[in-house]
């Protein structure tokens, strides 16, 4: 067989059915073969999208996603896609092609060296320089994006490996010295953390992205519902506990809920799980949550007391940890009272807009939630929209809600709607955008409409790239430094490429157009004109504690 | 403060990238690295002296080292007892009557004068920190121009 034959006999036995890629020169050989494939192959406009696909079919099915790029300009376009993936540990693998070997570091036509580039956004990444090392090598990579603290892996291959001949042979297992991640946690430390929980009279439960990573949405609400403890998610987080469950304080951090930051800085025990403390969520380092005791279940341990000490650190996969920590705890503590005070938060400090003036933002949430039955996959750009989509939007399965966390990448949504609905057809998959992160990969709805993949997307269209706005009118006295858009009009541009556009300015048009948007059998653009001033709030200015909210009424 | 940290790694291309781009990236100070081939030739040892503020730093350090694929060890010699040893060269201007004054402070200290030619010598030692800093020390009233330090190795 040759290299781009053993590449794809690989591809086929780690049960790859859906590949986003775009061709090139150095990827010739291995398209002649991907020609008579039998994969799903999406051919995007640009190969970030590639990448951003990828990753929304990974966090929509929880299955590794594929890209390949050419080499050059091909591969260094999948970077960010792939450093997104990094900083939320999406599983993924990230083909590409490479100059042939012998011409390798002879700054050859297209040549550049991705594995040098990505070597910091990458968990490992390879360059195959022997034939007979690419089924191992293939094997070793889902390997390692799949296990441990998932992530993206990359595999460049020249040119001329692809063309090469050898047999197949494909390794049975994977057995690697240098690599064994700890699954199962330490056994007197689960005892200590249930004990711990036992004494506690003010826990808190504070879940992140890898309580849906490892699957153990299921376990959390059984330990939730057997201590009787809130739940605050990341944003990473939201959908690994239902956002409607009445033990759930929605999401924390700067813009969490009110109830969800006075909980946690007013906690004697936090159980963090699969979260890793990021500064977003945090804020001023000293004077977080002063009074709790820390238990931290993660699979990675350099997460661990990197940020915040933590009192009793777990190692291991959140599940198996989970499943080993629940009937440890033999005692339930007593959480009437702190609940009491809770509720009472909740009252005083609902998550809340003015309802009057233009068409809100915030409604064209509640309203896709509710006509969907929060059963639809969101999927988010970055800016003000992903926010209020994290504070509106209800989340009640894992994997239904899709956005950029870590890295904070604009031009994700579309392009991992796109994914996520190849990944899972069956599901309504709205990209919530604003109108500066649409532009950012917009031309990937032409992959959409001639693959009849038909996301719908909601731009809540301000005018503004909208959360730098923001910060410059509450921190740099209104001056509104290039961040006014001029833009196109969308409807129209819909229509240019097949879609179906939709303009929306009235409260009343909201339902309606929603409504309409499911219904039609194609791509639609929904342009929301949206009040253009409204802010995220509350919020906590970066570098200010946790309980500083600004915003409340 | 310096550590003394030894990495094993699966002796492929790029794994010195990795390991120093794990450094820069999070912005840690090698203050030296030496790397070799072990008796297993698919192994490749590294002993890093590290630059950390604090015990959470160096903790991190070893963690973020741990989780490279390629990185089969991470030993840490701060609190264990270890043997660790240097080689530095160093050349001094020597005239005729400095060369009997270097060779008499050669007796009391670590070193040995390998190369004397034109008005320079060359003294290359071995030893620990203790004995290369009070080597360094002697040889201050001498002119040095070059001083070379191949970074320290340990065992435990």
């Amino acid at each position: 067989m040759t290299g781009a034959e053993i590449l794809i006999e690989c591809l086929k036995r780690e049960g790859v059915e859906v590949i986003f890629g775009y061709p090139g020169g150095q990827v010739l050989p291995l398209f002649d073969k991907l020609y008579n494939a039998p994969f799903t192959f999406i051919l995007p406009r640009h190969e970030q999208a590639a990448a951003h696909a990828a990753d929304g079919y990974a966090r929509a099915t929880g299955k590794p996603g594929v890209c390949i790029a050419t080499s050059g300009p091909g591969a260094t376009n999948l970077v960010t896609g792939i450093a997104t993936a990094y900083m939320d540990s999406i599983p993924m693998i990230a083909i590409t092609g490479q100059v042939k070997s012998f011409l390798i570091g002879n700054d050859a036509f297209q040549e550049a060296d991705i594995t040098g580039i990505t070597r910091p956004v990458t968990k490992h990444n390879y360059l195959i320089k022997d034939v007979n090392d690419i089924a191992r090598t293939v094997r070793e990579a889902f390997y390692i994006a799949t296990t441990g603290r998932p992530g993206p892996v990359l595999i460049d291959l020249p040119a001329d490996v692809q063309m090469q001949e050898a047999p197949f042979v494909w390794p049975e297992s994977v057995e690697m010295r240098s690599y064994k991640p700890t699954y199962a946690g330490h056994p007197g430390q689960i005892k200590k953390a249930a004990r711990l929980i036992s004494r506690a009279s003010r826990p808190i439960i504070y879940a992140g992205g890898g309580v849906i990573g490892s699957s153990a949405c299921l376990e959390l609400r059984e330990l939730a519902e057997k201590i009787q403890a809130p739940v605050t998610m990341t944003l990473m987080g939201l959908g690994a506990f239902p956002s409607t469950h009445p033990l759930s304080l929605g999401m924390l951090g700067m813009h969490g809920t009110a109830y969800a930051n006075h909980a946690i800085m007013e906690s004697d025990l936090i159980l963090a799980v699969g979260a890793r403390f990021d500064d977003r969520v945090t804020g001023k380092l000293d004077a977080f949550a002063p009074k709790a005791q820390i238990i931290h279940i993660d699979i990675d341990p350099s997460s661990i007391s990197k940020n915040v000490r933590v009192h009793i650190p777990i190692v291991g996969d959140c599940r198996t940890v989970l499943r080993d920590l629940i009937p440890e705890i033999k005692k339930k503590p007593d959480t009437g009272a702190w609940l009491g005070t809770i509720a009472e938060w909740k009252k005083k400090f609902p998550l809340r807009y003015e309802t009057s003036g233009g068409l809100k933002p915030q409604y064209v949430i509640e309203q896709i939630c509710k006509i969907t039955n929060n059963e639809a996959i969101l999927t988010t750009e970055v800016g003000q929209h992903q926010m209020w989509a994290a504070q509106w939007g209800k989340y009640i399965f894992p994997r239904s809600f899709i956005s950029s966390g870590g890295l904070g990448t604009m031009g994700f949504g579309f392009p991992a709607a796109m994914g996520a609905k190849m990944g899972r057809p069956e599901k309504t998959v709205f990209d919530i955008a604003g109108d500066g992160s649409i532009q950012m990969n917009i031309q990937e709805i032409a992959t959409c409409v001639c693959n009849k993949i038909n996301v719908k997307v909601a731009i809540l269209n301000n005018g503004y790239l909208g959360m730098v706005r923001q910060w410059q009118e509450l921190f740099y006295k209104r001056r509104y430094s290039h961040t006014t858009l001029f833009n196109p009009d969308f409807v129209k541009l819909a229509e240019a490429y097949g879609a179906v556009g939709i303009r929306v300015s009235k409260k009343e048009d909201v339902a309606p157009a929603i409504e309409r948007a499911i219904a039609t059998d194609n791509v639609v653009f929904l342009d929301f004109q949206v009040e253009p001033e409204e802010n995220v709030f509350p919020m906590v200015p970066a570098g200010e504690a946790l309980n500083q909210m600004r915003g409340l009424a | 403060m310096r550590h003394t940290v030894s990495v094993t790694v699966e002796n492929k291309f790029g794994v010195l990238a990795r390991v120093a781009g794990l450094f820069s990236a999070r912005g840690y100070n090698i203050a030296s690295l030496a790397v070799s081939e072990t008796l297993d030739p698919s192994i490749s040892y590294m002993t890093i002296v590290v630059d950390a503020k604090d015990e959470a730093i160096l903790e991190q350090i070893k963690k973020q080292l741990n989780k490279l694929v390629d990185v089969i060890t991470v030993t840490d010699f701060t609190k264990k007892e270890h043997l660790d040893r240097e080689l530095v060269l160093v050349k001094v201007r020597c005239g005729a009557k400095v060369k009997a004054k270097l060779e008499a402070l050669l007796k009391k200290h670590i070193g040995a004068l390998v190369q004397c030619k034109d008005d320079t010598a060359i003294i290359e030692a071995v030893g620990g920190q203790q004995e290369i800093k009070a080597l360094l020390e002697a040889l201050q009233p001498f002119s040095i121009t070059e001083l070379i330090r191949t970074g320290r190795i340990a065992l435990a």
